[in-house]
C-alpha cells in the first residue's frame, strides 16, 4: 500500500504517454502532455511524505515538529503555474494550426508547409 | 497502417519503460521515510539563518531564488508566445460588439459580484503573506486573476473588457518580471551575490520578516496576474470577437 503514490505517478506518466501517442486532436494531444507533466509532482510529492508530517510553515509550530520535505514542495509549486502558462501556449500554437490547416489532427499534417 | 505500427511501437517502448520506471522506484527511498536530508537542510536554513516561518517560500525565493528566476521567464516568454501566435490577422474582422450573448441566472450574477471583491481580498492575502502562511505570489496571483473573471461569469464580456484594459496589464506583467531581476541586481551590488537576501530578516513571523522573500513575492504574483488576465483576454478575443481569417 505504502507504493501506492509511487505507482499512480508511474501511471500517469504512462497513460499521458499513450494519449501523446494515439491523440486524433491537438487539444487532446497538449492535455495529455498535461497528464504526464502532473505525474512529475504526484512523484515529487511522494517523495517528500513522511508519516505523520504537517505542512513545513513555523508560523505558530515549534521547530522540532515533524513536518514534510519543504524543497520537492518548492519545486512543484513554481512549475504549477509555469506549466499553465506554457499549455495556454500550446493551445494558441493548435489555435493557429486550425486556422492555417483546418484541421487538428496530427496525422492530417503531413507537409510543414504554412 | 501507420497507426497500427505507431501503437505497436508504443506498446513495446512502453514496456521497456515501465520496466526502468519499476526499476528506478525499487532502489528509491521508502515512502514516508523519517530522514529527509535537504529538507531538514532547507528548514534549518529558513528559520534558523533567514528567519522565514514559510520554508516552502525561503526554498522558492531566498536559497533557490536564481531558479525561480528561470521559471519565471519561462512564463513570461510563453505568455509572450502566447500573446504573439493569438493577435488577430489582417483577413479576420470583428464581430458586432454587444452581440447577443447567453442567458446569465439572476443568482449566478448576484454570486459573481458578491465573490469578487472577497476573491480579490484573498488574492492580496495570499500574495503578501506568502512569507509567513502557505501562499505566495505564484498562487495569489492566480487567485487576482480568477477575481476578476467572475465579471465575465457573472456579467457579460463587455464589463471584463473593461476592467482589464490591455495597455495595463502589459505594463504590469513587464514590472513584475523586471522587480525580480532588479531585486535580485540590488542582491548583487549590497550583498555581492545575485539574489543575495539583504534585508533585515525582521521579526519572525511577521508580515515584514524574511527580508527580500515578501519583495520578490509581490513580483511574482503581479508578473502571475497580469499574465494570466492577457493570456485569458487573447483567447476570449480569439472565440467571442473575431470572424473570418483563412477558414
Amino acid at each position: 500500500m505504502s507504493s501506492f503514490a509511487y505507482l499512480v505517478a508511474g501511471w500517469l506518466f504512462v497513460i499521458g504517454l499513450y494519449g501523446l501517442v494515439t491523440s486524433r486532436n491537438l487539444v487532446h494531444a497538449v492535455t495529455s502532455l498535461a497528464v504526464t507533466q502532473s505525474s512529475t509532482y504526484v512523484l515529487l510529492l511522494t517523495i517528500g511524505f513522511q508519516w505523520g508530517g504537517t505542512a513545513p510553515v513555523f508560523g505558530d509550530t515549534p521547530i522540532t515538529t515533524t513536518v514534510v520535505d519543504p524543497v520537492v514542495q518548492a519545486l512543484v509549486l513554481t512549475d504549477v503555474v509555469v506549466g499553465a502558462t506554457v499549455t495556454a501556449l500550446l493551445l494558441a500554437l493548435a489555435i493557429q494550426v486550425d486556422k492555417r490547416h483546418g484541421t487538428v489532427d496530427p496525422d492530417e499534417l503531413r507537409s510543414l508547409e504554412s | 497502417m501507420i497507426r497500427r505500427a505507431r501503437l505497436l511501437l508504443f506498446a513495446a517502448s512502453g514496456a521497456g519503460l515501465v520496466t526502468l520506471i519499476v526499476t528506478a522506484y525499487l532502489g528509491l527511498p521508502a515512502f514516508g521515510r523519517i530522514s529527509h536530508p535537504y529538507g531538514a537542510r532547507a528548514i534549518s536554513a529558513a528559520v534558523v539563518d533567514k528567519g522565514t516561518a514559510n520554508v516552502v517560500a525561503s526554498v522558492t525565493f531566498d536559497q533557490r531564488g536564481f531558479d525561480t528566476l528561470g521559471e519565471e521567464f519561462i512564463l513570461f516568454t510563453s505568455v509572450l508566445g502566447a500573446l504573439l501566435l493569438l493577435r488577430p490577422s489582417a483577413e479576420e474582422t470583428k464581430r458586432a460588439r454587444n452581440a447577443p450573448q447567453g442567458r446569465v441566472l439572476d443568482s449566478t450574477r448576484l454570486v459573481a459580484h458578491l465573490l469578487l471583491p472577497l476573491t480579490l481580498l484573498i488574492g492580496v492575502y495570499v500574495v503578501a503573506h506568502g512569507n509567513v502562511t502557505p501562499g505566495g505570489g505564484f498562487q495569489g496571483g492566480v487567485i487576482l486573476a480568477t477575481a476578476l473573471h467572475l465579471l465575465y461569469l457573472g456579467g457579460d464580456y463587455a464589463t471584463l473588457r473593461r476592467f482589464t484594459p490591455r495597455a495595463v496589464f502589459d505594463v504590469v506583467e513587464s514590472v513584475g518580471a523586471a522587480g525580480y531581476l532588479v531585486l535580485g541586481l540590488a542582491g548583487l551590488i549590497a550583498g555581492g551575490a545575485f539574489l543575495d537576501n539583504v534585508l533585515p530578516r525582521g521579526t519572525f513571523g511577521q508580515l515584514t520578516s524574511a527580508g527580500t522573500v515578501p519583495l520578490l513575492n509581490v513580483a511574482v504574483g503581479m508578473e502571475v496576474f497580469a499574465g494570466i488576465v492577457l493570456l485569458l483576454a487573447r483567447f476570449f478575443e480569439q472565440d467571442l470577437e473575431l470572424r473570418g481569417g483563412d477558414r
